[in-house]
């Protein structure tokens, strides 16, 4: 049972513990499940586990593109891998590895990339990817996921397993709002209505999920009443939702973490264009690369708090007719 | 190697740890294990070996450093501000918002910096095309390259060593910064790599191993690249994770660590002592 269950509150877990929690037990449940990670263990908290079970755990060491060579040459043998590493090295440093040893080749794997867009914080702009679903949405049935909090983490990771083709999880280390209760279940390719409104529909993923609800209440207060809705799965869209919202609302907002170009904006956009194309607007990185700080800074610098959704709804809402 | 000239190493060397110890505690955390391992040769290259000029740090006939680890940003940025490329104080501003000094290297935000790093094994490929085009240039430069020992895991280092070797780059200069660890953990039980300078002598280099903590023996070996022979040059450094502070280098995963107020204290204090006795 899946129940919305957000106050704006912080989820108590850390997703890095969520993950070093879930991949163990998904490898207990499945002996096939085969988990690789690139020199970064123990930033997610599967160090200790992985040198138990030498056997099922595999340190590729700092070598992305070869490990993901390697996952693939094991999901040859029937073997379901579960890869991590950091999300830029998990997408555009390996990323014809992935296209074509993965994708092309029909190796299914599960890629995790932690600390997406401004969730890379200290690490600054060579750690901070704002592309990496823009990549990966082009790998022809590939799934790409920008997780919403560690209820949602846990679910897509349990589907992922046995989900054909290149998984893609983007997720960030730290603590998220929490948006889901403890059991949910949330079929990948589903999007999750979280609040009803007639005016303007607005669109998230990830981190911005928060930050659209928090919006939300701030246009209530003005007597706008903005739809949000949960688009974790940003491969393959549901598209049926997105045009209905669209439709019901007549303007779009989309917030993502991640750049303007090649992401949840464009695949929105791509369905808006072809089925109702009203007024849309984004709260999403301008065509710029990453830099270092602490989190709330760079959500300031680069645009993406509730504050930013709320400008662009009443932008948006102003070039309804 | 002159004893003046060498205690003035050791205790750049010194200077140089304190100052990256200054810029991670003032931001709370950092990358400290391998920041303090490059520290003494660091201060071989930017105490005399390299042919620089602070006051022009974008000399075309300079020679050239890349920190191919360009987590160890903190230790350059050290190194820098004791020879006036910036302030000293600018040191503490490490990470904030608007920096100049963000923890990974970055050619246009630093000055002195002359290449950015971050992506490990990226800046190996790098140094290859800079030392390339200074002798395309008719330029007498070196390109100094430091590499981490857990970097040289990522293929395109060695496609890089293959490319120096082949085109017969005898102005780059690798540092293996051979520290035994990597981010999680022993090296040998991450990812063994074997014998470095077996490995570089196959590729092609001319080799010398030395102790890595020890200033006289890194000046040394470095005297021996400033004469191309017609082969790239690979210096393997046996350092410690963590090394000059023995807090630091006892804990095994010592990669990124907070540094608390007491920590600095007495880290700082130690050190203090240690430079005394040089500058004494
Ligand atoms: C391509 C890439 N993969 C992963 C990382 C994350 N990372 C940063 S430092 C590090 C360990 C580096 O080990 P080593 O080169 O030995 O450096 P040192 O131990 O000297 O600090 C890792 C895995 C990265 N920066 N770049």
């Amino acid at each position: 049972m899946t129940e919305i269950v957000y106050t704006g509150e912080l989820d108590p877990r850390l997703c890095k513990s969520v993950l070093g929690e879930t991949i163990p037990a998904l490898a207990a449940e499945d002996p096939d499940v085969i988990y690789l990670d690139a020199d970064l263990m123990s930033c997610i908290g599967t160090g200790k586990w992985a040198k138990e079970h030498p056997e099922r755990a595999v340190n590729c060491g700092i070598a992305e593109a070869n490990m993901i060579g390697v996952a693939c040459g094991l999901a040859s043998a029937g073997f379901k891998p579960i890869v991590h590493t950091f999300g830029p090295f998990a997408s555009r440093r390996c990323f014809d590895q992935v296209f074509l040893s993965g994708g092309y080749a029909k190796n299914d794997i599960t890629v995790i990339g932690t600390d997406p867009g401004v969730t890379a914080t200290m690490n600054g702009g060579t750690h901070m990817p704002f592309e990496d679903v823009a990549l990966y949405r082009t790998v022809p049935g590939a799934t790409v996921i920008d997780v919403t909090d560690p209820a949602c983490l846990i679910s897509v990771l349990r589907q992922c397993v046995d989900r054909p083709g290149v998984k893609y999880i983007r997720v960030g280390r730290k603590q998220y709002a929490r948006v889901y209760s403890d059991s949910a279940d949330l079929p990948i390719g589903k999007a999750v209505t979280l609040r009803e409104g007639k005016d303007v529909a607005i669109f998230a993923a990830g981190i911005m999920v928060h930050e659209a609800l928090q919006a939300a209440k701030t246009l209530e207060a003005q007597g706008i009443q903005a739809a949000v809705v949960d688009l974790f799965t940003i491969k393959p869209l549901d598209a049926e939702a997105v045009a209905r919202r669209a439709k019901e609302t007549g303007a779009v907002v989309v917030a993502e973490n991640h750049s303007r170009h090649g992401g949840l904006y464009s695949a929105v956009l791509e369905v808006l264009a072809e089925n109702c194309p009203v007024p849309a607007a984004c709260v999403a990185v301008e065509d710029e690369f990453g830099e270092v700080g602490p989190q709330d800074y760079l959500q300031e610098r680069f645009g993406l708090t509730a504050g930013h959704i709320v400008s662009q709804a009443k932008a948006v809402l102003a070039r309804k007719d | 190697m002159e004893e003046t000239k060498k205690r003035e190493l050791m205790a750049f060397a010194v200077k140089i740890r304190m100052a990256a110890l200054e810029a991670i505690h003032a931001r709370g955390s950092g990358h400290v294990g391998g920041a303090l391992s490059i520290a003494d040769l660091l201060a071989a290259l930017y105490g005399g070996e390299m042919n620089i000029d602070p006051r022009d740090p974008k000399k075309p006939d300079r020679d050239k450093l890349v920190c191919s680890k360009g987590h160890a940003g903190p230790a350059v940025y050290g190194a820098l501000a004791l020879r006036g490329y910036f302030p000293y104080d600018e040191l503490r501003t490490l990470n904030r918002p608007g920096t100049r000094l963000p923890s990974h290297c970055d050619r246009n935000k630093t000055p002195g910096v002359d290449m950015t790093t971050g992506s490990l094994g990226q800046g190996t490929s790098l140094a290859c095309g800079m030392a390339l085009g200074d002798k395309l240039r008719g330029l007498d430069a070196r390109t100094f390259l430091i590499v981490g020992d857990g970097e040289s895991d990522e293929g395109q280092c060695w496609e890089a060593f293959a490319f120096a070797a082949a085109k017969k780059l005898d102005n780059l200069v690798v540092l293996l910064d051979w520290n035994k660890r990597q981010l999680d953990g022993w090296t040998d039980d991450v990812y063994p790599m074997g014998d470095y300078e077996a490995k570089f002598r196959a590729f092609g280099f001319d080799t010398a191993k030395v102790d890595g903590g020890d200033v006289e023996a890194i000046w040394e070996a470095l005297e021996r690249t400033r004469k191309g022979e017609g082969r790239p040059f690979a210096i393997i450094l046996d350092t410690e994770k963590g090394h000059g502070v023995p807090e630091v280098a006892e804990k095994v995963m010592n990669h990124s660590l907070p540094v608390s107020d007491g920590e600095f204290e007495r880290w700082t204090v130690r050190l203090q002592a240690e430079l005394a006795a040089l500058e004494g």
